[in-house]
């Protein structure tokens, strides 16, 4: 695997929670679109109108905390984002992400150095997110070859199904 | 080096002699739940990769409990969807209106988790079984998915934080203030990635309703788990409705654990979560008066008898404040008939509450009791988050049953002694 993302960064704070990635108001439907259309309404009103396809999401501590709702990583993804980068993620919306092949990254460095609208390029097999705007470099956390597995086969049912 | 009862339970479930924090292992599953929001994601994600047959229908639980009775269309489908996948694929514990309950109320309840489970739910809430010294932990639809067709899952094996619990609560004061202080003790990622045991001397005096909601809890100060030690509560509590052989698991002496904290349950205090998270936990000398809308009590943090129990010693001959809206929700149907025959219900609606089918309902701004633009609501729930309850400018404080019922009374966030 040799994967890179680049992107224009959306950047947020501590603690989103999927409640405000996708509010339970939305949850009545499974469906990728209608999710994404919605995604980061409670928090950022504006996000689904300024995203652009590869553009990557940037935060600080306990992203994704809350509920196991896979549908806020899904709304995410279907959005156009094509990495979170956060200083740390909870532990369900990691987990759903790899499951589901979001890319994230953490990177306490990167989360603390990036600002809203800079561009960034990642690099998944070292780790390395390079800063183009503000011209730095920091080193993230590659996944484990465990990890490396799944996200290679696309998600955790293919990787079962061998 | 020992092994803590979490890291017990998995390597036994994963085939292994022993394992340590950080290793990943592939273990095998006791249960699988999923619910009415999270089940129609597996589903699609089942089907897609083309499963057509399920590893054990009798390991695999699917709840109608979160935006059911169906609240509109949408959620009707959904629910339809559960059905006829439990239907065709045999699946056993489907609960569906009329003999449901909030899942984590239900599944104990029924017997279907037991010490020494290793347990998986597409709900972040599945936390709450370590009550029973089960390992259970909340993922999403698609290890939901995977679980229910392979009857394993992968975990990266946790580190520990010890909670020594010693001494007594006080009158009025439940498991509930209890975990609110620890996440305000150590914040919403306090034990991020980690298990958060609990044991020692004083875990006698806390009952089973205090440990489902302080084990339900763990997830909201970011754990992988939280875990009771078993002992004669526990027992007694599984004797009646667990019928098959399970195995009770003990911490080692020399386990490791990445922080110990001592908790004196003498020293709680009626504890309240401001805004917008569980880990801004105040006590009655930090605040003043908060005028309230609605209070809703109920939940599978506090939606059991003992909490009805307790806000009904309190709202017994009086009324809910006027301007105030309080909802009383039993958590599973059992309860509700419980309640009922107890008296508790005449006292709820006596004191001009609501009492409702069981449904997570408004807990997560699904149905029976969203907030408009402004309202602020004291609920007996888990979560305060940015418009978790209804509008983003609503408001959320998080407390106990009796809280809850004294703030109804009135009409302020309220402590018991004020009333009582």
């Amino acid at each position: 695997m040799n994967m890179k993302a680049q992107g224009k960064v959306h950047k947020y704070g501590d603690n989103v929670d999927t409640d405000v990635i996708i509010p339970a108001r939305y949850l009545n439907t499974a469906d990728h679109k209608e999710l994404a259309s919605h995604c980061m309404e409670d928090i950022d009103i504006d996000f689904v109108k300024k995203v652009n396809k590869g553009d990557i999401m940037v935060a600080e501590a306990n992203f994704g905390c809350g509920s196991s709702r896979e549908h806020a990583p899904i709304a995410i993804k279907e959005s156009g984002i094509s990495c979170v980068i956060a200083k740390t993620f909870a532990r369900i919306f990691y987990r759903n992400a790899i499951n589901i092949g979001l890319p994230i990254i953490e990177c306490p460095q990167a989360a603390e150095n990036i600002s809203d609208g800079d561009e960034v390029e990642i690099d998944f097999d070292s780790g390395v997110i390079t800063n183009k705007t503000k011209g730095e470099t920091y080193k993230g956390q590659p996944f484990p070859e465990f990890i490396k597995n799944i996200i290679n086969k696309n998600g955790l049912l293919n990787s079962i199904k061998g | 080096m020992g092994m803590t009862m979490t890291q017990k339970v998995l390597a036994a479930h994963a085939g292994l002699d022993s394992v340590k924090a950080g290793d990943l292992i592939m273990a095998d599953l006791d249960m699988v739940l999923g619910n009415d929001i999270t089940s129609p994601v597996a589903i699609n994600e089942f089907n897609k990769a083309g499963f057509d047959s399920v590893f054990d229908g009798s390991k695999i639980s699917m709840v109608m409990d979160h935006f059911a009775p169906n609240k509109d269309i949408k959620a009707a489908t959904q629910c339809k969807q559960c059905r006829d996948f439990c239907s065709e694929l045999g699946v056993k514990n489907f609960f569906d209106v009329g003999d449901m309950g909030v899942e984590h109320a239900i599944l104990p309840e029924k017997g279907l988790v037991a010490p020494g489970d290793l347990v998986i739910g597409a709900d972040s809430h599945t936390c709450t079984y370590g009550a029973l010294g089960a390992f259970s932990t909340g993922v999403g639809s698609t290890d939901m998915a995977a679980g229910m067709a392979t009857g394993k899952a992968w975990f990266k094996v946790p580190s520990a934080l010890k909670f020594n619990i010693t001494g007594k609560l006080n009158k009025w004061v439940s498991g509930k203030d209890v975990i609110l202080h620890i996440i305000g003790m150590i914040g919403v990622d306090g034990a991020l990635y980690k298990s958060m045991e609990f044991s020692g001397e004083g875990l006698k005096n806390l009952t089973m309703e205090d440990r489902l909601c302080m084990a339900n809890m763990a997830i909201e100060a970011g754990a992988k788990n939280g875990i009771f030690a078993v002992d004669e509560v526990t027992l007694d509590f599984v004797k009646d409705k667990v019928s098959k052989e399970f195995k009770v698991y003990e911490s080692d002496a020399d386990a490791e654990y990445e922080k110990v904290y001592n908790i004196d349950l003498s020293q709680i205090k009626p504890t309240v979560s401001f805004p917008h998270l569980p880990e801004n936990a105040k006590t009655f000398d930090e605040f003043g008066d908060i005028k309230i809308d609605q209070v809703v009590i109920g939940s599978c943090t506090n939606g059991r008898i003992e909490d009805l129990r307790a806000a009904a010693e309190i709202l017994k001959g009086k009324t809910v404040a006027k301007g105030v809206r309080c909802i009383v929700i039993p958590a599973t149907q059992k309860i509700y008939l419980q309640a009922m025959e107890e008296g508790l219900l005449k006292i709820f609606i006596d004191a001009r509450c609501a009492v409702s089918t069981p449904t997570c309902g408004p807990c997560l701004g699904g149905h029976m009791g969203i907030l408009a633009k402004g309202e602020r609501a004291v609920a007996t729930t888990n979560r305060n988050f940015v418009g978790r309850m209804g509008h983003p400018e609503s408001e959320v404080y998080l407390a106990s049953p009796a809280v809850a019922a004294a703030s109804a009374v009135t009409g302020k966030i309220s402590q018991p002694s004020e009333i009582m």
